[in-house]
Parts: structure tokens; sequence; C-alpha cells
């Protein structure tokens, strides 16, 4: 604790500089972070970029080889998993297959020296909470995915954890139940008011549940906010290209679009694609090019074009919207304020 | 599945046949009348021998010999290849190599050398021959069949549940023993049974670390090379094979699940 | 949701839990503890016993008071090649191949059958039927075969009964394999042998046949190799490391063991028995020694070479 503890929350988790290496690899290469109570947070980022390896040093299982973690203003460098108040829900789920889903729930509570009969109490409570009642006597092989999940996620907030850690929590989930969970998640995080950390390298997802988002890339950071601004605003072309695969381009040629003299991204669903003889919306720069290739996406089609002067774009069009054929000279008109500054580049 | 050629099928049969008839014709002797030789067929049919088992006191000596040194190894074997197996199953360092060669090499070397060694040892440090002597000799050879098991299963327990565990709180101890303990538990059996059954039935080491003792194998070695009542002798065998194959048995169905019963050999 | 709204209580603070503290942050640390016990046991109790006694090879013994000169020579090993124990090594070697390549002819079509053919019930059967004399009693297999080798014993009867006792007594009359009668000829010893050290072999050749993809037999029939050619050129190529690991096996146990041919057998003595007799009534350890280097090395040279085959894998 500082000397003037401030009324202001405190961070729930804080990572100060934090490097942590696996022989000369460096996983977490300088991470800093702010993660706010009740906040949901996504780390996002290809494997081997680190956002695993934060998960886990914040649980506890890894120790950062430079730098400074906190959790609620206590630092936790050197502390065992089972000393930090957090907890996680695994990958793999890591269900304790010799025992039932009651005690499976009920584990924490047996740990902390609960009597069977209040923990017993405690772990129906929390199954009913993620609508799996009656299943206490079942065994793990016996649930479906789905049901593995909730009761993992069930183990995990019976012990009242301070943060919520989820490691690819929907990765082994089919389309449909993984929308369902998505919605179930983030309508649980809001009831309980808990800070939620996730990881995913799936950008939907992260796009879609988290209030903010980090992308990692290479151990680092590259960028952190809420997903309009992370989607809308990528700061590196790394960034731009991992969410939502934007255009990027040179500073000369986002010039010649009408944008900043810096390197900038482009939202290929921003760019429209001009009937013949149509005017260029106001406020847009007109561009001519040859059509390289089409794929139809269901939604959208991505088409994409080379101009004279050598620029390849990728534009998103309704997939109603009459089609282009490849080999043909279209005209599109690309906003200026859609061609926006990566202020991370140089 | 296509039909195996009946020529394969033969010699499959016959093979397995040629490993198991001699037992059967231990089986067999120790209902013969005749002590003096192993003539075929037995002139006669007798239950007496069973009787005078019964009442030979160097044979339940002997026994209780075995029996004794049997589980005093198997325990020993069993916290120490668990350690070790716990030790190596994950971890990755310099040196593991020749370590896990070590934990084998006492069933990979000829078990005479073992033997003279041992005793070697204890004659340079003077210390007397016990049952002690005769326990070190067994558990040296007994970790690697328990070490073996647990680190099978070991490399099958998936990694996630022990973070999980600490993770829900529960330190080190409490994982091993709410964790650990109950998902390698029947390996642990099972390598807890082969060990004694090694044990109950070993004989070339313990020759040179019983001294004067008898072991059941050391008095069935006695009687082979001076017999005196054969039919005795087929008695006592037929009861080591007991002995031996239902640990054996049970270690088996306690370990098929994808796990051979590993770590065979003298 | 009533949940996050009170706290548990804190788990009790005791001394395992400091101690479990201390072995989590340094997971070296646990390695350590964990691996001294049975360190301590086998690098203390059993390497120290052996380097004590093979060290003492490079010793020699004072011929008039039979004491051990501490006094580092070659002698010793040098002994070894003297013919009389260069008869004995040699005889020994013998046998072991011997073994070793009767072991492999009658576990192949088991191994064979049960890797390729039986369906998991009489996979299950066969396994059991292999392991099961493979953990019986090593004293009770030999005493088995000492019953019937026997001259009066049944191999010797069936023989009359099946009107082959003129073959059995013209293969006994024959040198080096013959004898007065099975049980005491090599023969007998290598028989015995056989039998006990076969399930070591089965189980390695099966555990290799079973890696053989069964696809990679149909192609080479499909494309018009027949039977005989495509098990001298698929099938027995890659069943090679599995014989091999099983050879190791049967190699080594017939190398070093002195009871067999203590029991059944001729008086020439091998390997075992002269280090048995060496450090026993002759009191000459250091030749003892230097005999049971022997093994050691074979083994060594044997792994060495397994090792470039891959049998490994199959073991």
């Amino acid at each position: 604790m500082h000397a003037h503890a401030a009324p202001i929350a405190l961070p729930a988790v804080r990572f100060a500089s934090v490097v942590r290496h696996f022989g000369a690899v460096r996983a977490v290469d300088g991470v800093d972070l702010s993660i706010a109570p009740g906040e949901f947070f996504a780390m996002l980022g290809p494997s081997g970029s680190g956002k695993t390896t934060c998960l886990r040093l914040i649980a506890g299982f890894e120790q950062p080889d430079a730098g400074h973690i906190e959790i609620f203003g206590e630092t936790v460098e050197g502390l065992p998993p089972y000393r930090r108040a957090v907890n996680t829900v695994f990958q793999d789920y890591a269900l304790f297959p010799h025992l039932s889903v009651g005690d499976n729930v009920a584990y924490g509570l047996r740990v902390r020296g609960i009597g069977r009969a209040d923990r017993d109490r405690m772990a129906r409570e929390a199954l009913a909470m993620v609508k799996l009642s009656g299943m206490e006597t079942r065994r793990p092989a016996q649930l479906s995915g789905g049901q593995r999940q909730r009761v993992a996620l069930a183990r995990a907030l019976v012990v009242r954890p301070k943060v919520l850690l989820l490691d690819e929590p929907l990765g082994a989930l089919d389309l449909k139940l993984r929308e369902e969970m998505q919605s179930e998640l983030k309508g649980l995080q809001r009831a309980l008011g808990l800070t939620f950390v996730f990881v995913t390298h799936d950008q939907s997802e992260a796009l879609s549940m988290a209030d903010r988002v980090a992308v990692f890339n290479e151990g680092r950071i590259v960028q952190v906010g809420p997903p309009e601004e992370v989607y809308e605003r990528p700061a590196t072309r790394f960034v731009a290209r991992f969410v939502g695969s934007a255009n990027v381009l040179e500073a000369r040629e986002a010039q010649a679009l009408g944008g900043p003299a810096r390197p900038s991204s482009l939202r290929p669903e921003k760019i429209a694609l001009l009937a013949p003889g149509a005017p260029v919306p106001e406020g847009a720069a007109l561009v001519e090019a040859r059509v390289t290739d089409v794929s139809y996406q269901g939604p959208v089609r991505r088409v994409s074009v080379l101009t004279g002067e050598g620029l390849a774009l990728t534009a998103a069009i309704p997939a109603t919207a009459a089609g282009a054929m490849v080999g043909a000279t279209v005209r599109l008109a690309v906003p200026r304020d859609a061609v926006r500054s990566m202020e991370g580049e140089q | 599945m296509t039909r195996a050629p009946l020529s394969l099928k033969i010699a499959a049969i016959g093979g397995l046949a040629f490993l198991h008839i001699p037992l059967l014709f231990i089986l067999l002797y120790c209902f013969t009348t005749e002590e003096k030789s192993y003539a075929f067929p037995p002139p006669g049919f007798t239950l007496k021998w069973f009787g005078v088992v019964w009442g030979r006191a160097d044979i339940w000596a002997a026994v209780g010999l075995s029996l004794k040194v049997a589980s005093i190894a198997t325990v020993l074997a069993l916290i120490l290849g668990t350690l070790a197996a716990g030790a190596l199953a994950r971890a990755r360092f310099f040196g593991r190599e020749p370590i896990s060669l070590l934990f084998v090499l006492p069933i990979a070397l000829p078990g005479i050398v073992t033997g003279i060694a041992l005793r070697q040892a204890f004659g340079l440090m003077e210390i007397p021959f016990s049952v002690w002597t005769i326990v070190l000799g067994h558990a040296t050879f007994c970790i690697v069949v328990v070490y073996n098991n647990a680190v099978a299963r070991l490399r099958r327990l998936s990694p996630s549940l022990i973070e999980a565990s600490m993770d829900l709180g529960a330190d080190a101890f409490q994982t091993f023993r709410l964790v650990v303990l109950p998902n390698i538990g029947t390996a642990l059996l099972a390598g807890g049974m082969l060990a004694f059954a090694l044990s109950f039935d070993e004989v070339i080491v313990t020759t040179f670390t019983a001294g004067q003792q008898s072991t059941l194998p050391i008095w069935m070695l006695s009687e082979l090379i001076r017999p005196r009542q054969r039919p005795v002798t087929n008695v006592v065998a037929v009861l080591v094979i007991l002995v031996t194959f239902l640990p054996i048995l049970a270690a088996y169905y306690l370990t098929r699940h994808g796990e051979a019963v590993a770590g065979a050999g003298k | 949701m009533s949940l996050a709204s009170l706290d548990l209580p804190a788990p009790r603070d005791g001394l395992l839990r400091r101690l479990s503290d201390m072995l989590v942050r340094r997971a070296r640390l646990l390695t350590l503890l964990l691996l001294l016990p049975p360190l301590l046991w086998l690098g203390l109790v059993y390497l120290g016993s052996l380097f004590v006694f093979l060290g003492q090879s490079v010793f020699s013994i004072d011929e008039f008071s039979g004491t051990i000169v501490r006094e580092p020579t070659t002698a010793t090993l040098l002994e070894l090649f003297r013919p009389a124990n260069l008869d004995i090594l040699l005889r020994t070697i013998g046998i072991s191949a011997a073994v070793t390549v009767l072991c492999a002819i009658i576990a192949f079509p088991i191994a064979y059958y049960a890797a390729r053919y039986a369906g998991p019930r009489v996979k299950a059967a066969f396994y059991l039927a292999v392991m099961m004399p493979l953990w019986s009693s090593y004293l009770v297999k030999v005493y088995g075969w000492k019953l019937l080798l026997a001259k009066e014993g049944a191999i010797g009867w069936f023989a009359g009964k099946l009107g082959l006792a003129g073959a059995l007594e013209a293969w006994l009359a024959l040198p080096l394999v013959g004898g007065p009668s099975l049980s005491v000829s090599y023969t007998g010893m290598v028989l015995t042998f056989t039998y006990l050290w076969l399930p070591f072999m089965i189980l390695p050749v099966q555990a290799a046949l079973e890696r053989v993809p069964p696809h990679l037999i149909e192609a080479a029939g499909d494309l018009g190799a027949a039977p005989g050619l495509v098990f001298r050129t698929v099938i027995l190529p890659l069943a090679m490391p599995g014989v091999v690991a099983g050879a190791i096996f049967t190699f080594s146990l017939t190398l070093g063991d002195y009871i067999v041919p203590q029991i059944i057998g001729t008086s020439a003595l091998v390997l075992g028995q002269a280090v048995y007799t060496l450090q026993g009534t002759a009191g000459n350890i250091p030749l003892a020694a230097a005999f049971s280097l022997v093994p050691i090395l074979v083994m060594a040279v044997f792994l060495t070479l397994a090792k470039r085959t891959g049998a490994f894998d199959a073991l």
C-alpha cells in the first residue's frame, strides 16, 4: 500500500516492464499493462505472441524474469498460484477425472478446509449458476464439451476469485455453442462484477466480448484499447492486418488517396464500388483499377484490385452488389477519412 | 480381418504350448508316487506330498523369509521408484539420460555381477548377512519396475491438472495427495505387485546376499542341485507359481488400458 | 448472484504450506529433492559396489599366498585370453547366439499372428499367455525342464512311443550337441535358455510388427509380389528392430546366467559359472571381475549397434 492510498480503485492487474524468456526465446518482452476492476479484458494475438504466457504470469504458473506484477495493489512475484486471488479456466478445462462433477467444483473449498455439507451446498449453487443443476454425481468423462466448460467455470467461480482468467475458453467448442457461451460469459461477468481476463487468437471473439483488447505480437503489446478503436484505428501494420485484414498503405500511397502523408490503414469495407458513370461521392478519392481476384464470403465479396501505379487494394463489397469480374477495370471510391494514420508506425 | 494361413496358426499355437507345457508337468509331478527319479509316466498318484510340505518347518521358514523380504523391498521400491518417476517424468535437465540409464542398469546387467558386487561391498564394510542385506539387493532391481509403471502413467497425466489444483488453492502436498496420487494409484499398485513377484522369485542376487539364510528360491535351488524328496519340490514350485501368478494377473488388469506391464526382466 | 459477496476463509497456513512455497518457487530444488533418495541408493549402494568390484580387474592375485595384490596391472585382463579362459568365453557367446536365433525363430510366428491376425480378445489372451511364463518363477521354469529332459523323463518317453528313440539316440551321439542324456547336453541347456527368454523376444517383435502398416503389406501384394517375397522384402526388414531389441535380452540374460548350466548342462564351464567359482572357492576376485567385464562390454557394443537400428523404439 502506498502512503497516500487514493480513493480511486487500484488496477485489478498491473504489469510493469514484465519480461519472461524461455532459453533464448523472449516469450514476454517488456509488457506494461493495467486492467481495471470489473473489466472484461481480452489478450489477442497469434500463437507464440506471448498472450498465454502473460495469463500464466498472472495465475502464477510462470514467474517473471524481470519487471513487476501487481494484483489489486499486491505484489505477486514469487507468490505460488495457491496464494493468489485469481482463478483460471483452462483451455482443456483440466477437470479432475477421478472426481465427480460436484467434487470437482467443491475442490477449491475442500482444500480451504470447508466442511462437506457447506461445500456441497456451495458447489450446487455454483452449478446452478452455470445451468448444470443435477449433474453433481456425473463424471467429467460423461459430459459434453460445452458442459465441461461450464463445470470448469463453476469450479473457478465458486472460490470467489478477484480476477478470473480464461485461456482460449471457447476454442474447443463448435460455432453455435461458442456464440451461446460468448453471451453467457458476458452476462455472468456483468452480473458478478468480476474482472475477466481472457486469451484468444480469434479477433471476432475478442472484439465482440471485451471492454478492452490488447493485441500481442512477438512478446509485446502493440496496441491496447476498446474494440472499436483497435478495429477502426489500428496503430501498426501488424494490428491492421491481424484484426480484420485491413489494407496497409505507405505514406506516399495514403497521401495519393487524400489521406495523411503517413503509413495508414484502410478498412476494405469502407471502399465502395461505383457503378459505371456514377458520380464520385463527396470527400472520396476515385481509384481506377483492374480486378485480380474475387472471393465470395457470404455477406460480402472480397475484391482484390491493382491500380496502374501498382497499388494493390482489397475491397469488401456487399455480395448482392453487381459483381466485378476478374480482369475487368472498375471504379472505386475511397473516403478520405477512411485512410487513417497508424500512430505506432514511423 | 483376413484369415491366417494354417501353418502360421500351428506355429503360433505350438510356440505358446512350448511356453506352458513345462509348467503343466510340474503340476503333474506333484502327485507322483516316485520320489527318487523323474520317471514318466508317473508310476502312481498320491496326495501325500501336500501333507509333507505342510509339515516341513524349513519350507515354511523359507516362505516366511521370502514374504518378509519381498514386502520390505516392495515398500522401498515404491517410495524410491515413485520419487524417481516424479523427478524424471517431465523435467528436462542435463544428466537426465544417464540417470534414467542408472535406474535400468540393475536389470540390464547380469544378476551375478550385481550379486558379487554387493557381496564384496558387504564384506568390505563388514556388514553381516541379514534380512536387510537381501532387501538391499532386491530393492535395487525392484525400483525400476515401479519407476517404469509410474513414469508411464505420469506422462499421460495432463500437466494442467496439477496447475488447476494449485490454481484452486491447493499447495504442493495437497495436490500430490488429492490429484496426483489418485491418478497414478493403480499404476503404483501394479508396479508394487510386479516388484513383489520379482523379489519373491529372485535367486541369482540372493545367493550372494543371503549368507546362510534361506529364501524360498534358495531352498528350491539347493533341492535342484541335491534332490531329496523330488515331489516336495514340485509342490513348492506350484506354490511359488500361485504366489507370483496372482499379483501379476492383478497388475495386468490394473494397467491394461493403454500401457503394457512395463519393466520386464530378472 | 451472491457468490462474490462473501469472502472464503483463507486456507490454514501451516509448515507444510510454507515448505510447499519454497518447492513451487524452485522447481529445480523439487526435482533434486525427489531425485536424491533414489539416486543416493542406486549411486552409492549399487554403482559404488559395482565400481569397487569391477575395479579389481586391474589387480592381480599372488599365486602363493592367494591374496590380492593391489597394484594396477593388465596381467589379469590378459589372462582372459589364455586358451582355457578364451574357451569359456567363446563357448558362452556361442550358446547365447544359438539361444537368440532359436528364440527369434519360435517367437516370430507368435508375434506375427498376434500382431496381424488376432482380434482384440485373442490378442489379450496371447498377451497374457506370454506374460505369465515371463513373470513365473525362474527356478520353477528351470525345474520344469529338468523334469522333461531327464533320461527317464517325459521327452524320452514320448520319443520312445513315437518311435523316435533311435533319432534321439543319434542326436545325443553327435559331438558337441550330444551327451549322455538331454539333461547333461548343450541341447538341453540351449532348449532351457530358449524357453526361459522366449517371452523377451516375443514382446518387442510383436510391438515392431504392430507398427508395420497393414496397407504396406497389401500394397506389396497388389504390386504382384508373391507372399514369400512380401515377407522377405517388407515384413522382415520392418520387424528387424524388434528382433534386435529382443536379442538384447536373450543374449545378455544367457551370457550372465550361471544357474541353468549348473543344473542342466555339461561339465564344461560357461562364463557365469566361471565367475561364480572364481569369486567363491577359488577366491580370485580380480579374475572374476575381469570375466564380469566381458558381458558388460558385449552388451555395451550390442546396445550401441542396436541404437543405430532403432531397436529402442520397439522396447
